[in-house]
C-alpha cells in the first residue's frame, strides 16, 4: 500500500479565525453602530451588503451546524424547540436555531445576538417559514424572494426577471426598513465577490479529482463553510484564492489528506455533525471521502464545459463581462444562484444524479455513501432515486440514516457496522476492533 | 482442516465447527447482556461436543451485530459478507439472499463467485425485523413456533396500514376487538412484514434464486408471505440460522489456505 506525505493545511488557522471573526462581528454590530441580520447560507447575501461595510449577517444553517457540532447545547436547543410544539421531523438546522433563539443562547458565548432584519429566499421548503417564524418571534421585517423558476437548464428571460424583479423589490424594501440609502457600488463589489469565492471554491474541490487527494471530506467542511457564512464577502474570496493555492501546492508535492490511500468515496448531504468520527472511521481503511455533491456544490459553483467535463463555472469578471449598474449586478446574481448545482435537484433528481455520475467518473471514485439524512427534507429528497441511479450505472453505493443536526437519530453502532460491510463489498479489509 | 465460525446475534450466538466439507457441531447460546461471556460459553461448548482442544482449530473467524466483542478470533467477517460466503456454499444459485434476524433485515446481491455486489439493510425501524412478529405473538396469545403456523391457515387479505411496528401492534389489537380470526391476524402481520423487507430487497434486486437465511426463516408463514409477495420460491437452507456462522468458518478456511 503506496504511503503519502501528510501535513496539515498552513492556511487552517486563518480559517478558524475567519469563522469566529464572522460570529464575532455579527455579536458586536450594535456596539459599533451596524446592523445585523439574518437569513439563510443560500440567501442573496450580497444584496443587503450595498446597505454599508458595518451590515453583518448570521446564516442559519452553518450557525445550526455549530450547535448540533456541541451535543449537549443542541439537546437544550432542540428540546426547547419541541416544548414550543414543534414536531422533530423538521428541519433540524432550523429547530436548533430556534431553541437558540428561546433559550437566548448563542452559541459562540453570550446571549442570542437579535436581527434588525431577515432576508431570505425560498428553495428549501423549510427556508421560507424558518425566518418568517425568526420575524415574528422577535418583531422585525422580512422579506423572502421565491426561486422557484425551475431547474437552470430551462432558465429564459422571463424566469429570470421573475427573480431579479423581486431584488429590486428587495434593495427598495432594505431602504425602507434600516432608513439607509443603498449605495450600488457595494453591491457590485458584493456581486463580484460571490462570483468569485464561489468559482474559486469549485476550483479547490476541482484539485481532489488528483489522487492522491489533496483533501478530505471532513475538513473540507471546516473550509467551505465560509462560503455558506458570506459568498460576498472580500475576505472570503481572498481566503479561498489562498488555500486554492495551497491546494495546489499540495498536489504538486502528492501531500496526502489520507496517508495510505486506496479507496475513494463521496458522500451526500450533510453529515451528521455530532458524529463527524465517520470519516475518521472511513480513514482506518483508507478510504478517502474526497467531498460530495453537497460540499463542492452548496456553495461553489460550477458549469459543464465543452469537453463533457464538470468544473468551476467562469466568471463573468472572467469572460469580461461589465458590471456597473444595480440591474446588471442583480441580473448577474440572479443568473449565478439558479445555476446553484444543489438548486436543481428540488425539480428533478435526475439532474442531482448526472451530477454525481459525473463526479464519480472524474474524481475516480470507487463508491458512494448517501446519507439519508431526516434532518434535511430538501437536500434529501429523491435521494433514493439518486441511489438507484448510481447503482443502475454500476456504481457500488450505500446508505446510511441519520440527522445532520439531532444526534438522538443517529446509531453510531450500527452506521460503523454498515461501513464494514460497504469497506468489505469494495475490498477493503476491515480493521479488528 | 478444521475452522469454526462465531456468529454473534442480537438474540443468539451460533458456534459451527467445520471440518474440511463436514459441520461437526453447531451450538446456539442466548446472547444476554454479555455477547464475550455467551461467544466463550458457546465455543466451549462445541470444543466438548466435538472433543477438540482450541489448539485443534486452526482458525476462527467472527460474524454478527457482535463480532468484535468475540474472543479468541483470528479476524472478523460483516453479516453480508458471511451471508454470501455461506449460502453460495450451501445453494451455489442462489443470487439474492435475505437475512431476517431478530434485531435487522438485509438483502444481499451475490455474484456466482459468492462476492456481494450490493446489499440493503432496513433502516432504524422494527417493521422488518424478527422482533416484530414476536411482539405480535405475544399481543395474539400466540407461541411464536406457533404463529407461522396459524397464518397459513388463512386465505384472507387484510391489508395492515401502519408502517410501524409499534402501531401495527395497535392495528392487531384493534382487529382482536374486531372478533378477527386469529389465523387471519397472523396472515395479515406476515404479509405487512414481508411487504416491509421485500421493498428493502428490491433495492438491490430480486434475482433468482431467492434464499431467505437467519431465525425467521424457521417461520413458514413467513417464508410463504415472503414467496407470494415476490411471486417466486424462497429456498430455506437447512439450518438457516447458521448460514453466517458457516461463512464466517469458510472465511477463516479462505484465511488459512
Amino acid at each position: 500500500m503506496a504511503e503519502y506525505k501528510a501535513e496539515p493545511l498552513k492556511c487552517w488557522n486563518k480559517a478558524k479565525e475567519l469563522r469566529l471573526k464572522y460570529y464575532k462581528d455579527y455579536q458586536d454590530a450594535h456596539k459599533n453602530g451596524g446592523l445585523r441580520w439574518t437569513g439563510g447560507a443560500w440567501s442573496f447575501d450580497a444584496i443587503p451588503a450595498g446597505l454599508g461595510r458595518d451590515v453583518y449577517n448570521i446564516t442559519g444553517e452553518p450557525y445550526g451546524a455549530s450547535l448540533a457540532f456541541d451535543r449537549k447545547l443542541s439537546i437544550e436547543c432542540l428540546e426547547a424547540a419541541e416544548a414550543k410544539g414543534w414536531a422533530r421531523d423538521l428541519c433540524a438546522y432550523m429547530r436548533n436555531y430556534w431553541g437558540s433563539m428561546y433559550l437566548g443562547k448563542f452559541a459562540f458565548g453570550g446571549e442570542y445576538p437579535e436581527p434588525d432584519f431577515c432576508f431570505q429566499d425560498h428553495i428549501c421548503c423549510s427556508h421560507g417559514k424558518w425566518y418568517q417564524h425568526v420575524a415574528e418571534y422577535k418583531k422585525v421585517p422580512y422579506f423572502c424572494i421565491d426561486v422557484s423558476v425551475g431547474p437552470y437548464e430551462d432558465l429564459d428571460e422571463d424566469r429570470l426577471m421573475f427573480v431579479v424583479n423581486q431584488m429590486h423589490e428587495s434593495i427598495e424594501w432594505l431602504e425602507k426598513v434600516t432608513g439607509r440609502k443603498y449605495q450600488d457600488e457595494l453591491l457590485i463589489e458584493a456581486v463580484k465577490n460571490e462570483c468569485r469565492s464561489t468559482s474559486v471554491w469549485a476550483e479547490i474541490c476541482a484539485l481532489n479529482t488528483h489522487r492522491p487527494a489533496p483533501l478530505d471530506e471532513k475538513t473540507m467542511y471546516s473550509l467551505y463553510v465560509h462560503g455558506t457564512l458570506a459568498k460576498h464577502n472580500k475576505e472570503i474570496a481572498d481566503f479561498y484564492e489562498e488555500l486554492r493555492d495551497e491546494v495546489k501546492h499540495r498536489v504538486e508535492n502528492h501531500i496526502a489528506a489520507v496517508p495510505h490511500e486506496q479507496c475513494r468515496l463521496m458522500s451526500d448531504t450533510q453529515p451528521p455533525w455530532g458524529f463527524l468520527k465517520v470519516f475518521r472511521y472511513l480513514e482506518s481503511f483508507g478510504a478517502v471521502s474526497i467531498g460530495s455533491l453537497y460540499t463542492f456544490g452548496l456553495i461553489g459553483n460550477w458549469e459543464w464545459k465543452e469537453d463533457g467535463s464538470w468544473g468551476p463555472r467562469t466568471t463573468p469578471m472572467q469572460k469580461g463581462e461589465k458590471i456597473e449598474t444595480r440591474d446588471q449586478a442583480l441580473r448577474i446574481l440572479a443568473d449565478w444562484n439558479l445555476s446553484k448545482p444543489e438548486w436543481q435537484h428540488f425539480y428533478d433528481p435526475n439532474l442531482k444524479t448526472k451530477m454525481m455520475l459525473q463526479i464519480v467518473k472524474q474524481w475516480q471514485l470507487d463508491g458512494v455513501m448517501l446519507h439519508l439524512n431526516r434532518g434535511c427534507e430538501g437536500l434529501s429528497c429523491g435521494i433514493m432515486e439518486n441511489r438507484l441511479g448510481i447503482a443502475k450505472a454500476g456504481v457500488p453505493v450505500m446508505t446510511f440514516e441519520g440527522n445532520m443536526g439531532d444526534e438522538r437519530e443517529f446509531d453510531e453502532g450500527r452506521v460503523m457496522a454498515r461501513i464494514d460491510s460497504f469497506m468489505e463489498t469494495l475490498g477493503v479489509k476491515a480493521p479488528m476492533a | 482442516m478444521i475452522t469454526s465460525g462465531i456468529d454473534i446475534g442480537a438474540k443468539f450466538v451460533k458456534v459451527l465447527i467445520l471440518k474440511d466439507d463436514e459441520v461437526l457441531c453447531r451450538v446456539q447460546e442466548r446472547t444476554g447482556f454479555d455477547p464475550s461471556a455467551a461467544a466463550k460459553r458457546a465455543f466451549a461448548a462445541a470444543l466438548s461436543q466435538t472433543g477438540l482442544k482450541e489448539e485443534d482449530i486452526e482458525s476462527v473467524y467472527a460474524t454478527g451485530a457482535g463480532r468484535k466483542k468475540a474472543p479468541h478470533v483470528h479476524d472478523s467477517i460483516t453479516d453480508v459478507g458471511a451471508a454470501a460466503k455461506g449460502i453460495a456454499y450451501l445453494q451455489p444459485s442462489v443470487r439474492t439472499v435475505i437475512d431476517v434476524g431478530g434485531e435487522e433485515g438485509r438483502a444481499v446481491k451475490v455474484s456466482a463467485a459468492g462476492k456481494v455486489e450490493d446489499f440493503a439493510i432496513n433502516e432504524q425501524c422494527a417493521a422488518g425485523a424478527g422482533s416484530f412478529t414476536e411482539a405480535i405473538a405475544r399481543a395474539l396469545e400466540v407461541p411464536l413456533e406457533e404463529f407461522g403456523r396459524l397464518s397459513l391457515q388463512s386465505s384472507a387479505t387484510i391489508p395492515m396500514n401502519a408502517q410501524c411496528a409499534v402501531f401495527a401492534e395497535s392495528e392487531v389489537v384493534s382487529l382482536v376487538h374486531a372478533k378477527t380470526p386469529k389465523a387471519d391476524i397472523a396472515r395479515a402481520v406476515h404479509d405487512a412484514i414481508a411487504s416491509r423487507i421485500i421493498s428493502m430487497v428490491r433495492r438491490v434486486g430480486i434475482n433468482n434464486d431467492v434464499a431467505l437465511i437467519g431465525g425467521v426463516a424457521f417461520n413458514p408463514g413467513f417464508v410463504d408471505a415472503l414467496s407470494r409477495g415476490m411471486e417466486t420460491e424462497v429456498v430455506v437452507v437447512e439450518h438457516p440460522d447458521y448460514v453466517g456462522a458457516l461463512g464466517a468458518a469458510l472465511a477463516a478456511r479462505e484465511r488459512s489456505k
